[in-house]
């Protein structure tokens, strides 16, 4: 589904990533983990198209299309979908109104019909449950005012309704608590299919006690140092990621 | 490589056709002989072409007014010409009459002129250059004893109602471009609504400024008598020039006792090009007078014109008097508005509301320039701002002049005020959405706008928000 070949990517004169390579199947959950400052985010932001950050080498393929080759737009057109670390948030414009012009403006990407709000709020009220919310939550304005954990859910509902072929959660958990983590995996969990894929960067391991990975990468200085199974979570829970860099880690929190 | 917000092309000013009409024209420039010739050629009476030579009078001995946050070069007032109409054989007596390339013009700027429109129950009046050129449904109107005309109908057929409220809310003093309106003006919008009538559509007018060198000098005066009501609603768009034209209107309102007058404008005059070459000069006096109980509420959502110089204003004379002004004003390009409210309460438990939106991009220059006056005799009074500023780019600027004079100790005034960037963040967001530049732009501002447009009537609000989608295309660099 997803091939990066030798991707390189920078900010402003600052090399970022340096070379990843990674492959994500259909039916995938990857986990690309690593300390603060390593490049994770910034490969997130990269595959989804950040305007920010310049690709100054490398290929990237999703789906047999050339990734680097579409506008942001497309790319989430064609089905890759990333769960921001920061959420944006748009006064004025209900969360309703919002999920309905991104659902519609994919359907017609598609060559499928847009839905009406009648239409629309079928689908809606079967993707909250998911996330454990009454209808209330859509006619507020897209992330105004929700706290951090709501951020956070209300991506995982966007991505319940977007459905989409790849999803990239950039630090989900960051900031949440148990309970948020606990629906916002589940949810997750329950939007794993067959011919979907998941990469879930983090800097923790929590996380990966609720969505599982069958890979977990270490991200550092922008390259994988290291690919394993979902047991490498727990090596760097117990050792820390100076095991795997050499260098001390800051305390953060 | 630059951002592809901003590789997204400005799209043409789509309202920039020039209709090719043979039109009446007085010679260029200023002066006693050319106010009395527009008097002559509009066959006024007496009393108005006196009114007309106070004006002029008044006029030479005052200076244009340079305290707004505005720059541009010296107008040359001889060097225009005061009066341009469409040539006529006959008076006109019904649209059927109207020259083929008058109705075109307004099909092309799906101006609901025709019968279609009707159905959709909005009463028209259309001025082209300086005159009016045809108002619909003038007679279902009549049968409530509503008047709605152009002025210079008025003038033949309501003497009387104009003599008593012309220059009662916007004397011909009151300022520079008012003078000059008052000297000049060639046509307008008329309305009355006699006591406790209901009007029972909105009642619109087009204007449209088509020749070249022309300035456009309209004059709406809409008189709601007591416990009356009406909603008027105005557009405007002109042709692409590359010289700058001068709007320079006048629109007062009464509202006498309990009477209520809505007053919402879309203005989309040529803003110029990318470089501030051309575009229309709108230097408007906008004011409305409401007595007891009255409300007189402006909306306005401002895209267009090279410099805007407008604040609608309301004077709260009688007690319990409400006064409302809902604004978006949006730059792009070079363009420049200096425009906001006066609020003068004057009556007791007066109340005022004021909700203004600005949106800069590109280089556009905006200023939100208020006043809330609350006089030693207006107990109560009470009056809320909000302003809102949002900035898309580097290199436009907003800028907030509130003026608050409380002589009251009852009263009550809150203002609020918020500045906020559209990045490259927020639109990227809506773009990992599936949401295209144009769309998330469009999304963005028409949340931010959203307690404006509320306030515009349904049709209106839906082309305020498509104008402002345009208006921003290829904002963000």
């Amino acid at each position: 589904m997803l091939d990066i070949k030798g991707l390189r990517a920078s900010a402003g004169e600052k090399d970022i990533l340096k070379g990843i390579d990674l492959t994500v199947k259909a039916g995938e959950v990857h986990a690309i983990m690593g300390p603060n400052g390593s490049g994770k985010s910034t490969l997130a932001q990269v595959l989804a198209g950040h305007p920010a950050y310049k690709v100054t080498g490398g290929t990237v393929t999703f789906d047999g299309a050339d990734l680097l080759d579409m506008e942001p737009e497309e790319r989430a057109q064609a089905g890759l979908f990333l769960a921001f670390q920061y959420p944006v948030e748009i006064a004025g414009v209900t969360n309703a109104y919002f999920l309905r012009a991104a659902y519609n403006a994919i359907r017609k990407a598609r060559g499928e019909e847009e839905l009406d709000p009648m239409d629309f709020l079928d689908i809606l009220e079967e993707k909250l449950k998911l996330v454990e919310w009454g209808p209330e939550i859509m006619q507020r304005a897209v992330n105004s005012g929700f706290s951090g954990g709501e951020k956070k859910r209300n991506e995982i509902l966007q991505m319940a309704v977007l459905e989409p072929k790849l999803a990239i959660l950039d630090e989900t958990d960051s900031g949440l608590d148990i309970d948020a983590l606990r629906i916002v995996a589940e949810g997750v969990n329950k939007l794993r299919r067959p011919d979907r894929a998941t990469i879930v960067v983090t800097h923790y391991q929590r996380l990966l006690d609720h969505i599982v990975p069958d890979y977990v990468h270490v991200l550092f200085d922008g390259q994988i140092v290291k690919s394993g199974g979902k047991e490498l979570a727990h090596e760097l829970e117990a050792k820390g990621y100076e095991w795997l860099t050499g260098v001390p880690e800051a305390v953060s929190a | 490589m630059s951002s592809p917000v901003e590789s997204l092309v400005n799209r043409e000013y789509k309202w920039g056709f020039v209709t090719d009409i043979e039109a009446d024209t007085v010679p260029k420039g200023l002066s006693e002989e050319i106010v009395r010739l527009i008097s002559a050629k509009k066959q006024e009476p007496e009393f108005l072409l006196e009114w007309r030579l106070k004006a002029y009078r008044g006029w030479l001995k005052m200076t244009e007014p340079h305290w707004p946050n505005v720059t541009y070069p010296p107008i040359d007032y001889q060097d225009l010409i005061y009066y341009s109409a469409p040539r006529t054989q006959k008076p006109l007596g019904s649209l059927d009459e109207v020259d083929p390339k008058l109705l075109e013009a307004y099909t092309k700027l799906g101006i609901p002129l025709t019968e279609q429109k009707l159905l959709a129950g909005v009463a028209v009046d259309a001025i082209f250059d300086s005159v009016s050129v045809g108002t619909s449904y003038k007679k279902q109107l009549g049968a409530m004893g509503i008047i709605f005309c152009s002025f210079s109908e008025a003038v033949r057929e309501h003497p009387e109602l104009v003599r008593k409220y012309l220059g009662s809310v916007v004397p011909t003093s009151d300022n520079f471009f008012a003078a000059l309106n008052s000297a000049v003006f060639s046509d307008g919008s008329f309305v009355y609504v006699p006591k406790g009538v209901r009007c029972p559509m909105d009642l619109s007018t087009y204007f449209r400024i088509n020749a070249q060198n022309t300035g456009q000098f309209e004059r709406t005066l809409i008189i709601a008598d007591e416990g009356a009501s009406v909603s008027y609603l105005e557009g405007c768009t002109a042709p692409k020039r590359d010289e700058n034209q001068l709007h320079a209107a006048v629109v007062e309102l009464v509202a006498l006792d309990g009477a209520s007058i809505k007053y919402s404008t879309v203005q989309n005059w040529y803003a110029g090009d990318e470089e501030g070459k051309g575009g229309i000069y709108n230097f408007v006096t906008k004011r409305g007078k409401a007595a007891r109980g009255a409300k007189i509420s402006w909306t306005q959502v401002e895209t267009g014109s090279a410099i805007t110089w407008k604040y609608p204003s309301v004077i709260l004379q009688g007690d319990d008097s409400v006064g409302e002004f809902y604004s978006v004003a949006v730059v792009n390009g070079r363009q420049q508005a200096d425009t906001g409210t006066k609020m003068i309460h004057i009556g007791r438990n007066t109340r005022s509301t004021i909700v203004s939106k600005g949106i800069s991009a590109g280089r556009g220059n905006n200023s939100y320039r208020g006043q809330v006056k609350v006089l030693p005799k207006a107990a109560g009074a009470r009056n809320y701002t909000q302003c809102d500023s949002m900035l898309i780019g580097n290199r436009c600027g907003a800028h907030t002049f509130p003026y608050i004079d409380v002589q009251n100790p009852t009263a009550s005034v809150e203002h609020e005020a918020s500045t906020s960037k559209i990045g490259e963040d927020q639109i990227f967001y809506l773009k990992q959405r599936g949401l295209n530049t144009e769309n998330a732009i469009s999304i963005i501002v028409n949340g931010f706008c959203k307690e404006v447009f509320k306030e515009l009537p349904m049709e209106f609000a839906v082309e305020a928000q498509k104008l402002l989608g345009i208006s921003l295309e290829g904002s963000v660099g």
